[in-house]
């Protein structure tokens, strides 16, 4: 085995984890706050590429510009899944929150079948054909903006979180419900923000990797399932783990497609997830009660 | 109750003798995914373990059944039960790792997807089965290659199979197993207290559904003649797989079998209609607001509405 080779795979894997970063911070968030799993997340995401894409053939708009739309237009989605549909049954058993985020999950993306078609797309950005030598192994430049771009965002959200009013009334409405509603917080307010700030995630991350990844409608299920992954590998509804998490699939993919070849990586991050079952069910930073 | 079904069973055994191909074609596929329902019924609908991985079952079964059909010429009579069992393995090693922690709802639905992947991407890796492009079988029309010149005889394997399931579930029922079941659904904690070894009987009606489930599989492969493992591994068919029983009313024992009978004919029509208009997703965006009008509107399923409607009726006109 070439070393250049395995250095190249750590290095690309590790770029690509941010984005997958961005997206599991966004599912995590959503799971923290309100114990709903976003069963449309991955769909969403690919709506993101979308806009990405209809900006940038449309208006020109390059996609490491419009990412700030796109995380707007997911944010207002997000708002809107969670006040017509979610918020009615926040309360109500686990299987039925499932089952209501997968009717969303088959609407996103068929709707995006129907406007869109089968074919997989690509969005083009002049930054996706640079390369910068590192000795000898190359840095993708797309890969290396969309990670140090998805990389501030996540840092801002943390930020936000844990530093602003908004942020700290967010996580204590999601440490205990009962609690922030005592001390007058509404809740329903502070749900409807985080699911728009996790939707948003999607939207970003669906955009910065649309000039590397070539998605169709049904990249969102993969997505949605490489998210959910994630989340349990770092624990979920923590966001340290997502973040780790994120970039340790990444990195796993990337090795197993170097070291296996590319259409087993999958298999990878799987065997990882089980691992992670096996001998640490509540994930890498995830509390017990979780 | 008893008498209307007994007369719905004679109709539907007369049935064949009167319908056109294509809809001796909806009735099969309406048994077998009424079949399939009912299996997931055990565990997602009395269990109340919603898998959301089912197609991983069907895959392995009928994987298994054609591969011991093409390489070792063992009947699919036979290889349908060893697929069943393989299934059931299956499902026990998910159950395991699923139920040993006693983790909430929502990691078991995660699990269950994360294997059907892994089943779906091993398979399309491993060329002996075929790689992605999956196993064909030639027809013969020879009855012990578990192929027939008359569509009559699918019509009645797909009936026997969903009414099998059905008197299982209706056993199942009726017995401690199904009350145990009911008391996990309801209340895990509560039913552990007062002593229902809950992980015991959990991975019982996995081990059961998943074999049924794989038993299912030998008849989508046989009927069909192909397997592609984005097909018979893939989560759309796990999603159909789970909508037809929560529509018609989960952890009941006809709800599976009316959801069948609702969804599979809107599907085909739609698939036929508006797919061959170049509208591709268009069947999938009605269920997808069929599943949230269902969640939203009538979380119970189709079913135990319909049995009060007919009760309060029964009720006026005596």
């Amino acid at each position: 085995m070439d070393l250049t080779l395995v250095v190249q795979g750590v290095l690309s894997g590790l770029l690509f984890g941010g984005v997958y970063s961005l997206m599991a911070v966004g599912l995590t968030l959503i799971f923290g706050v309100m114990r709903v799993v976003n069963f449309a997340h991955g769909d969403m995401m690919v709506w993101g590429m979308y806009l990405a894409y209809m900006l940038a053939t449309r208006a020109g708009v390059d996609p490491y510009v419009s990412f700030l739309v796109c995380a707007a237009a997911l944010f207002a989605l997000g708002l809107l899944v969670q006040r017509g549909l979610v918020d009615r049954i926040v309360d109500a058993p686990h299987e039925m929150q499932i089952l209501l985020m997968l009717g969303v999950a088959l609407v996103l993306e068929n709707v995006a079948l129907l406007a869109f078609g089968p074919e997989p797309t690509r969005v083009r950005s002049p930054l996706a054909s640079a390369t910068l030598w590192l000795g000898p192994v190359f840095v993708d430049v797309a890969r290396l903006v969309t990670f140090l771009v998805a990389v501030t965002l996540t840092s801002a959200l943390g930020a936000f979180l844990y530093r602003t009013d908004l942020g700290r009334t967010i996580r204590a409405a999601g440490d205990n419900t009962y609690g922030a509603l005592v001390i007058g917080t509404d809740v329903r307010r502070v749900y409807a923000v985080a699911f728009g700030v996790g939707a948003a995630c999607v939207g970003a991350a669906g955009a910065l990797v649309s000039p590397i990844l070539p998605f169709q409608p049904s990249t969102g299920l993969s997505l949605s399932v490489a998210s959910f992954n994630i989340v349990i590998i770092g624990g979920m509804g923590s966001l340290l783990g997502a973040f780790v998490g994120g970039l340790l699939v990444s990195l796993a993919e990337s090795l197993g497609a170097v070291f296996l070849k590319p259409s087993l990586k999958e298999l990878f991050s799987f065997s990882l997830l089980i691992v992670i079952l096996l001998f640490r069910p509540a994930g890498l930073f995830g509390r017990r009660s979780a | 109750m008893k008498w209307a079904l007994a007369g719905g069973v004679v109709a539907l055994v007369a049935l064949p003798a009167v319908l056109s191909s294509y809809a001796l074609t909806l009735f099969i596929l309406i048994f077998f995914y009424g079949f399939l329902g009912q299996a997931w019924n055990i565990v997602g609908g009395y269990a109340g373990q919603l898998s959301a991985g089912h197609a991983a079952f069907v895959g392995v079964g009928g994987y298994t059944a054609t591969m011991l059909s093409i390489e070792l010429g063992l009947t699919p009579w036979v290889g349908m039960l060893v697929g069943g069992a393989l299934a059931a393995l299956l499902g026990a090693i998910i159950g395991y790792l699923g139920f040993r922690f006693g983790l909430r709802g929502f990691y078991f639905v995660l699990l269950t997807v994360a294997f059907a992947e892994i089943c779906r991407v091993a398979v399309s890796n491993i060329d002996a089965l075929g790689g992605p492009l999956g196993l064909y079988i030639t027809f013969t029309g020879n009855p012990r290659q578990f192929q027939f010149q008359d569509g009559r005889v699918y019509y009645y394997i797909a009936l026997a199979l969903m009414l099998l399931a059905t008197l299982i579930a209706w056993a199942i029922e009726r017995r401690r197993f199904g009350v145990y079941l009911a008391a996990i659904r309801e209340d895990e904690a509560a039913a552990e207290a007062l002593g229902v070894n809950a992980f015991k009987y959990k991975m019982l009606a996995m081990v059961v559904s998943s074999f049924l489930t794989g038993v299912g599989g030998t008849f989508y492969a046989f009927y069909l003649f192909s397997l592609q493992p984005n097909t018979l591994f893939g989560i759309p068919l796990s999603v159909e797989i789970i909508i037809r029983p929560i529509v018609g009313g989960a952890g009941t024992l006809f709800g599976p079998i009316l959801g069948s009978f609702i969804l599979t004919p809107l599907a085909e029509i739609s698939r036929r209609y508006l797919g061959q208009g170049g509208l591709y997703g268009a069947h999938l965006i009605a269920y997808g607001v069929l599943l949230i009008g269902v969640v939203l509107f009538l979380p119970e399923g189709a079913y135990p509405r319909l049995r009060r409607a007919l009760a309060r009726r029964a009720g006026a006109t005596r």
